[in-house]
């Protein structure tokens, strides 16, 4: 078995596919995540992927008080005889405009001073990776994204701003990702797309789900 | 029919069940922090149990209520007056058309829920009416309520030119009973504390930093017993995290999706409304309990309210 199962609190099982955060072992989850999918039975309320581990929320006032929920979903995922195996999930592509630098972008230059790049070749690495959306958390439709260049990892700042704002690309340590919301945060701030990343109004709400792969391109 | 607001209140939002099927995508459920409590507010007007109600925080608003309406106050044991009236919760009470509903402080608890007959109506958006503070979306605006506001309430029949107070009340007992310390229990998490009853040997304190997303508990630290990094993974309302102070977090209704901290725990759901009317300063003791246990307790919870339902929907017709 490519995963162990545990339980999170009484109505979640956490199925765990590693502890590290690896393209590999999140390319597993989504392939997971997109069979159960398929074949989504009534009272699975939620199925969240994230880096290593995947997550099946249970209603359970579905199941009759005699049951236990969490045996249940148990025993429907061992029929299911599920395999997480490496055959890929294509994942749709999403082009992302970015303005770099300037206003839109505080800390594109201490990050090229940081990595000891130009500006240029900051924007140029950032824009050449085609990354996959490892999960979606933090705020509705914030995109965690595997795949950065690690030439422009930078630790996060010390004191996070106060104010980020809307579609604000940054990047967190070894990770690069988007704010969908205005608000506070520690991510160093390289550019800003226009694109709408949350639109609870609209189906579906985010721009970007779970197994997508993106590219910015320079705007 | 509208509900003026004359003043909000400390943080008064709508709220119902909460939103499911969107933590995929970064959106947590919200939606109340009691749900027994929300539940036997929106029988009591003869409402469905999981419609909208507003839930109150501390200190509540004062409301102009345009039409005749039916309402309920349950949860916190909260001052409430109109027209020089005392209102007690756990009733049924009608008020006449142009009634001001002035709602005081808690004395007891932290969260109330008013309940009006034919619900507040709002554009439910991804599936529910609940306002998610953390996302800026969903209820009355995406967020909490200010002066001015007009809430929209459903159609209603009930008939009063005074103030009528029902003679019955409902007992919230035992699954509200605002004991000192409070007894959560909690079932076992991913991680290990060091030693492993560390968390159940002390007595917590809720601080004042607590909000809908979690209740931050202050008191001896506890330490993991693996104090290494952990990837992120999915949270839920209930879980009980250690951060580095050693000072647990537990997740309520405004839950992130996933997290990082270690995860001691869970507390479960039948104690969930036991959590939610705890005010910084208060005492609370976790219990270790099994999943077994859990589901028997959540169930006999459900078979109260139940019960509850069919006394009150007798009580009603009659």
């Amino acid at each position: 078995m490519p995963y162990t199962i545990e339980t999170l609190g009484e109505d979640a099982l956490l199925l765990r596919f590693g502890d590290a955060i690896d393209a590999a072992v999140n390319a597993r989850v989504h392939v997971l995540s997109q069979r159960i999918e398929r074949v989504r039975p009534p009272w699975l309320r939620d199925l969240v992927p994230a880096y290593a581990s995947l997550a099946l929320f249970v209603d359970a006032d579905a199941f009759d008080c005699t049951l236990e929920p969490l045996d249940e979903a148990r025993r429907w995922l061992q029929q299911q005889a599920f395999t997480a195996d490496d055959a890929g999930v294509a994942g749709r592509f999403v082009e992302i405009p970015v303005s770099y630098g300037g206003e839109h972008g505080p800390d594109l230059a201490a990050l090229a001073t940081h990595a000891g790049l130009a500006e240029d070749d900051v924007i140029a690495r950032h824009c050449a990776i085609e990354y996959r959306v490892a999960m979606l958390g933090f705020s509705p439709g914030f995109p965690y994204l595997l795949g950065l260049d690690p030439r422009l990892a930078m630790p996060r700042l010390d004191t996070p701003r106060t104010h980020v704002p809307a579609g604000s690309v940054g990047i967190g340590g070894a990770q690069t990702g988007i704010y969908p919301q205005a608000g506070p945060g520690g991510w160093r701030i390289i550019g800003r797309t226009t694109l709408g990343l949350f639109d609870p109004l609209h189906d579906p709400p985010t721009l970007l789900a779970p197994g997508d792969r993106v590219r910015f391109i320079a705007a | 029919m509208n509900v003026h607001v004359l003043s909000p209140g400390l943080l008064s939002s709508i709220q119902d069940t909460g939103r499911h099927g969107f933590r995929h995508l970064g959106v947590g459920s919200a939606g109340v922090m009691d749900a027994y409590s929300h539940a036997i507010a929106n029988l009591l007007v003869g409402n469905p149990v999981g419609a909208p109600v507003l839930e109150i925080t501390m200190a509540g608003p004062r409301l102009r209520i345009q039409r005749t309406a039916r309402i309920a106050l349950c949860g916190a044991d909260i001052v409430a007056r109109c027209d020089g009236r005392d209102l007690a919760g756990w009733r049924t009470i009608d008020l006449p058309a142009g009634s001001e509903l002035t709602i005081g402080h808690c004395r007891r608890g932290a969260r109330a829920y008013l309940a009006v007959a034919g619900g507040f109506t709002l554009s439910p958006l991804l599936g529910s009416s609940s306002t998610d503070l953390r996302g800026g979306f969903g209820g009355c605006a995406g967020r909490a309520l200010a002066s001015g506001d007009v809430l929209s309430v459903g159609h209603s029949t009930i008939d009063a030119d005074a103030i009528r107070i029902a003679s019955w009340w409902i007992d919230p007992a035992p699954d509200l009973d605002f004991g000192s310390p409070a007894i959560i229990r909690m079932l076992p998490g991913h991680d290990a504390t060091s030693p492993p009853d560390a968390v159940f040997a002390r007595e917590w304190r809720v601080s004042v930093a607590s909000n809908r997303q979690g209740l931050r508990l202050e008191g001896d630290a506890v330490r993991p017993a693996n104090a290494c990094e952990r990837v992120s993974e999915p949270v839920a309302a209930g879980t009980v995290q250690l951060p580095p102070d050693g000072r647990p977090i537990v997740l309520l209704a405004d839950a992130q999706t996933h997290g990082g901290y270690p995860r001691i725990g869970h507390a479960i759901v039948a104690d969930r409304p036991r959590l939610a009317q705890l005010r910084p300063g208060d005492a609370l003791r976790f219990v270790p309990c099994t999943t077994q246990q859990a589901r028997r307790l959540h169930c006999e919870q459900r078979q109260r309210l139940a019960r509850i339902a069919f006394a009150i929907g007798t009580r009603l017709r009659t």
